[in-house]
C-alpha cells in the first residue's frame, strides 16, 4: 500500500476567535500516511488550535482542512473517526476500564465478542491487561495514561490526535511513556499528530516536528535537522541550549560571513542574512565550541570562567566571552577537563559552519 | 525478629499504645468541645422541641388524673360485657364529687363526649344530684347513679370511660390518617364523605413531586448553562438565578397573585394574543394551577445551586471525548454528560421534595381550596381549633414521612453520592 503523502492536509488555514486576532495565520502543512508529527511551541502559538479544529471542534475562519482527500471542514466530530487523547486523560470516571475502552466500539455497534477480542488487543498493547474491571480514579497517572491511549486507539482511527497526554506525568514515567508511545505508533503504523510545549518529547518520538510560534509555523522539518539547523532564531533558541551574539554583517561569502560585535568580529554561517550591514543574531550550541581544539578552527578565542556547575554526565561551563557573561559550555565528563576552575582563563574555539547567522532578534 | 511480637515501647518506656491514646485524648476533648455549643444548641432548638412534640401528640393524662380512685377499682371489672361493680361506681362517685368541688367537672364531661356522644348530658345530670346532696353514700351507689339517666346503665359508657384510662394514646395519629378506635377498641376508617386528611397528603406528595419534576426540567438546563457559559454571562445568569432567591418569599408570592388572577397581566396576555376570549379567562389561582406554578418558581434555585456545583466540576473535555470516540452530542450527553450529574440531581431532588412536601405560605396565599397541602392543616389546628396535640401528631407524620424519604433515598442512590456543593 503507497502511502499519501497528504493524508492530512491543511489548506491555506486561519483561525480567529475574536474577529481581531488571527490565531492561526495561512497555516499549510501536509502530513503523510502513518507518520508521527509533532506541533511544538509555547503556550498560545496556535498549535492546539489546529488539532481542536483538525478533531472538529473548531471550525476553521478561513480554508479547509483535508483528510485523505476530503474536505472535513463540516463533518462533526463523532463522524471524523478520529481518535484523540486528551491531556486530562478524560477518561470516564463513572465507567470502568473496559466499558472505557468499549465506548467507542459500542456506538459504533460492534458485536460484544469483537468487542472483547478488540479492548483485550488494546489492553496488552499497553500492558494493561486484567485492569478491566478498575476505575479511572482506581489507577496511577501513569496507567490512566496507557488507558486514554488505547481508548483512542481501540476503534482503529486513521489519526490519532495528542494534546499534550505527558503533562501530568512525573519525568522518570513521561519518558518511559514517550518510548511506549512511539513503539506502539511504530507497530500499527498509525498517523499520529502529537501537540506539546516540550521540545525534547518532541525530538525523541517525532518523524517531523513543526514548530509554532505567533500562529505559524517557523519550520517544518525532521528532528535532527531541526536541532542542528534552525532556519531563524526562534528555532534555535527554542529547541535546546543555544549561545547568541548580536551584530552586524561587514563581509558575506559564499558560506561564510563577518560578523562585528561590540568589539570583535566572528566568522559565521550566512544563512538568513544576504547582504553586508544587515543585523544579524548569531546562533551556536554549546556542545560545538571546544576547549583548546586540537584541530584548527576559524574561532579561537580566549574567555573567562564564571561559573562552573557539575550535571553528572556533563558539566556546564559558563564562561565571560567577547563581551557576553552569559556563554555556555557544554563538557562531557571525563578526567582530562576536572580542572576547570572560576576565574581561570580558557580557549575556546569553534568552526563558522556551526555558528549560524539568523535573523536578528 | 521477636520484636514484632513483642509490645512497642516508646523511648520512656511507655507503651506506644498507652501514650498514641494520650496524645488523642486531647484532640478529642478539643474537637468536643468546638462542637459543644452547636450540640447544646441543637438540643434546645430542635431535639427538645421534638420531644415535646411528641409527648403532646400522644398525651391523655387529663381522665387519667380526674378519676384515679375510678380507674384503681377497674382494675377488679373482670366481665366487661356487664355493668362494673360497686366499686367502680364508687370510685367514680368520689371522684366526680371532689372535681365538682374544684369546678372541673365540665371538662370532664367534655372529654367524656369526645370518646362517646352523650356523656354531657348524664354527667351534668350526675353534678345536679351531687349538688343537692341526693346521693346517700351509705346506700349502694350503682343502684343511686343507674337512676339518674338510662345510659348510665348502659354499660357502653363504662367501657367508653375505661377507654380513656391510659395516660397516652395514638388517637391523634390514626385521625391524622382519618381513622379512629371504635368503641369496641379496634381501629375503624371515617366514614368516606369526612375523610380529608388521606386526600391532602395524597395531595401533598402529588404536589411536592410535580414541583420536584418541573423544578428539574427547568433547572438541568439552566444549571448546564451556568457550569458552561463564559465567566461574564454566567455570573449575569447566576445573579438571576439567585436574585428572586433573595427576594422575600411573601414579595413573590404577591407577585404571583398579581400576575395570576383573572384579570392579572397572563390572562391579559392571553386574551391579547387570542388564546382565550375575554369572557372566558381561565382561573389560575386559588387552586392548583397557581401552586404548581409559585412553588416552581420558588424553589427553582434549590434544584439549580446543587446541580450547579457538580457540572462545575465535570471537565468539558469528557464531552469532547465522547464526541471524538464516536459517540453523537446526544450519546455523549446521555453516556457521559448525564451519569456524572447524577449526585446532584438526587441533592436537588431531595432537596426541592423536602421543602415542598412542608410547603405553607405560598399554598396558604395562591392554593386556595383545592391548593392547600397538609401544612396548612397543620397551622389550621395550631391557631383555629387551638388542638395542638393534633397539629403536633401531624407534624410528627411529616417528619417521618420526609425521614422515610430519605431512607428510601439512601437505598436507591446512596446518601453518599449526594453532593450539595
Amino acid at each position: 500500500m503507497s502511502k499519501n503523502p497528504e493524508f492530512v492536509k491543511f489548506d491555506k488555514v486561519d483561525k480567529s476567535y475574536d474577529g481581531k486576532v488571527l490565531v492561526v495565520k495561512d497555516l499549510q502543512l501536509d502530513i503523510a500516511e502513518g507518520e508521527f508529527i509533532t506541533m511544538l511551541g509555547p503556550s498560545g502559538s496556535g498549535k492546539t488550535t489546529c488539532l481542536m479544529m483538525l478533531a472538529g471542534f473548531e471550525t476553521p475562519t478561513h480554508g479547509e482542512i483535508l483528510l485523505d482527500g476530503n474536505i472535513i471542514s463540516n463533518i462533526p466530530p463523532h463522524k471524523r473517526g478520529i481518535g484523540m487523547v486528551f491531556q486530562n486523560y478524560a477518561l470516564f470516571p463513572h465507567m470502568t476500564v473496559y466499558e472505557n475502552l468499549a465506548f467507542p466500539l459500542r456506538v459504533r455497534k460492534v458485536e460484544k465478542d469483537e468487542i472483547d477480542k478488540k479492548v483485550d488487543k488494546a489492553l496488552s498493547m499497553v500492558s494493561l491487561n486484567g485492569f478491566e474491571t478498575r476505575m479511572p480514579a482506581q489507577l496511577s497517572g501513569g496507567q490512566q495514561q496507557r488507558v486514554a491511549v488505547a481508548r483512542a486507539l481501540v476503534f482503529d482511527p486513521a489519526v490519532v490526535l495528542m494534546d499534550e497526554p505527558l503533562g501530568a506525568l512525573d519525568k522518570n514515567l513521561r519518558e518511559s511513556m514517550q518510548y511506549e508511545i512511539k513503539h506502539i505508533h511504530e507497530s500499527i503504523g498509525v498517523t499520529v499528530v502529537y501537540v506539546t510545549h516540550d521540545q525534547s518529547e518532541a525530538l525523541t518520538m517525532s518523524n517531523r516536528i513543526a514548530v509554532f510560534n505567533d500562529g505559524k509555523v517557523q519550520q517544518l522539518s525532521d528532528p535532527a535537522e531541526l536541532y542542528e539547523k534552525p532556519v531563524n532564531s526562534f528555532v534555535a533558541e527554542f529547541i535546546g541550549e543555544n549561545n547568541t551574539f548580536n551584530g552586524e554583517v561587514t563581509d558575506i561569502d559564499k558560506d561564510k560571513c563577518k560578523v562585528k560585535l561590540a568589539n570583535s568580529e566572528i566568522l559565521a554561517n550566512p544563512i538568513s542574512v544576504k547582504s553586508k550591514g544587515e543585523k544579524t543574531t548569531v546562533s551556536l550550541r554549546p556542545e560545538r565550541a571546544l576547549i583548546n581544539p586540537k584541530d584548527k578552527m576559524d574561532n579561537m578565542f580566549t574567555g573567562k570562567i564564571e561559573e562552573v556547575i557539575y550535571h553528572g554526565d556533563h558539566t556546564r561551563v559558563r564562561l565571560n566571552l567577547l563581551g557576553s557573561s552569559e556563554f555556555i559550555l557544554k563538557v562531557p565528563n571525563s578526567t582530562s577537563n576536572l580542572e576547570l576552575k572560576v576565574s581561570q582563563d580558557i580557549k575556546i574555539g569553534w568552526n563558522s559552519l556551526d555558528a549560524r547567522a539568523l535573523d536578528p532578534k | 525478629m521477636s520484636s514484632e511480637t513483642k509490645q512497642i515501647l516508646t523511648t520512656d518506656g511507655i507503651p506506644l499504645e498507652v501514650s498514641l491514646k494520650k496524645a488523642e485524648k486531647k484532640n478529642k476533648i478539643k474537637a468536643f468541645l468546638l462542637v459543644a455549643p452547636l450540640l447544646l444548641f441543637l438540643i434546645i432548638t430542635y431535639i427538645f422541641p421534638i420531644g415535646d412534640m411528641f409527648m403532646r401528640s400522644v398525651d391523655d393524662k387529663m381522665v387519667t388524673n380526674m378519676l384515679p380512685k375510678t380507674f384503681k377499682a377497674m382494675e377488679k371489672w373482670e366481665n366487661l360485657d356487664e355493668l362494673p361493680p360497686e366499686e367502680v361506681y364508687r370510685g367514680f362517685y368520689e371522684d366526680y364529687k371532689l372535681l365538682a368541688e374544684n369546678q372541673q367537672h365540665g371538662k370532664l364531661g367534655q372529654r367524656l363526649n369526645k370518646e362517646k356522644n352523650g356523656f354531657n348530658t348524664i354527667t351534668k345530670k350526675l353534678f345536679r344530684q351531687i349538688k343537692r346532696n341526693k346521693i346517700d353514700e351509705s346506700a349502694s351507689i350503682k343502684e343511686q347513679i343507674n337512676k339518674i339517666h338510662k345510659r348510665w346503665r348502659n354499660v357502653e359508657y363504662w367501657q367508653a370511660i375505661k377507654r380513656t384510662a391510659p395516660p397516652y394514646t395514638m388517637a391523634k395519629y390514626l385521625k391524622g390518617m382519618d381513622m379512629y378506635f371504635a368503641a369496641d377498641g379496634s381501629i375503624a376508617q371515617v366514614d368516606e364523605d369526612r375523610r380529608i386528611h388521606r386526600i391532602l397528603w395524597l395531595r401533598t406528595l402529588e404536589i411536592a413531586f410535580f414541583v420536584t419534576l418541573f423544578c428539574f426540567f427547568m433547572g438541568y438546563p439552566i444549571a448546564h448553562l451556568l457550569a458552561t457559559l463564559p465567566m461574564k454571562y454566567s455570573n449575569l445568569l447566576m445573579i438571576c438565578v439567585l436574585l428572586p432567591f433573595w427576594t422575600s418569599l411573601l414579595v413573590r408570592t404577591a407577585s404571583w397573585m398579581i400576575l395570576l388572577q383573572q384579570q392579572g397581566l397572563v390572562n391579559d396576555f392571553f386574551v391579547m394574543i387570542g388564546l382565550v376570549g375575554d369572557d372566558n379567562r381561565p382561573e389560575m389561582m386559588y387552586n392548583k394551577v397557581g401552586t404548581y406554578v409559585a412553588m416552581t418558581q420558588i424553589l427553582l434555585p434549590f434544584m439549580v445551586l446543587p446541580l450547579y456545583s457538580v457540572m462545575k466540576t465535570i471537565s468539558p473535555s469528557l464531552m469532547r471525548a465522547g464526541k471524538s470516540l464516536g459517540g453523537t452530542p446526544f450519546v455523549a450527553f446521555w453516556k457521559v454528560y448525564f451519569p456524572l450529574t447524577i449526585p446532584g440531581i438526587g441533592a436537588g431532588c431531595l432537596l426541592v421534595f423536602i421543602l415542598a412536601i412542608g410547603y405553607y405560605i405560598t399554598p396558604a396565599l395562591v392554593g386556595g381550596a383545592s391548593g392547600t397541602l397538609i401544612s396548612n392543616q397543620i397551622a389550621f389546628h395550631m391557631k383555629t381549633t387551638l388542638d395542638w396535640s393534633f397539629a403536633s401528631a401531624m407534624g410528627l407524620m411529616l417528619l417521618s414521612g420526609v425521614l422515610v424519604i430519605y431512607w428510601i433515598y439512601n437505598k436507591l442512590v446512596g446518601v453518599d453520592n449526594i453532593k450539595l456543593g
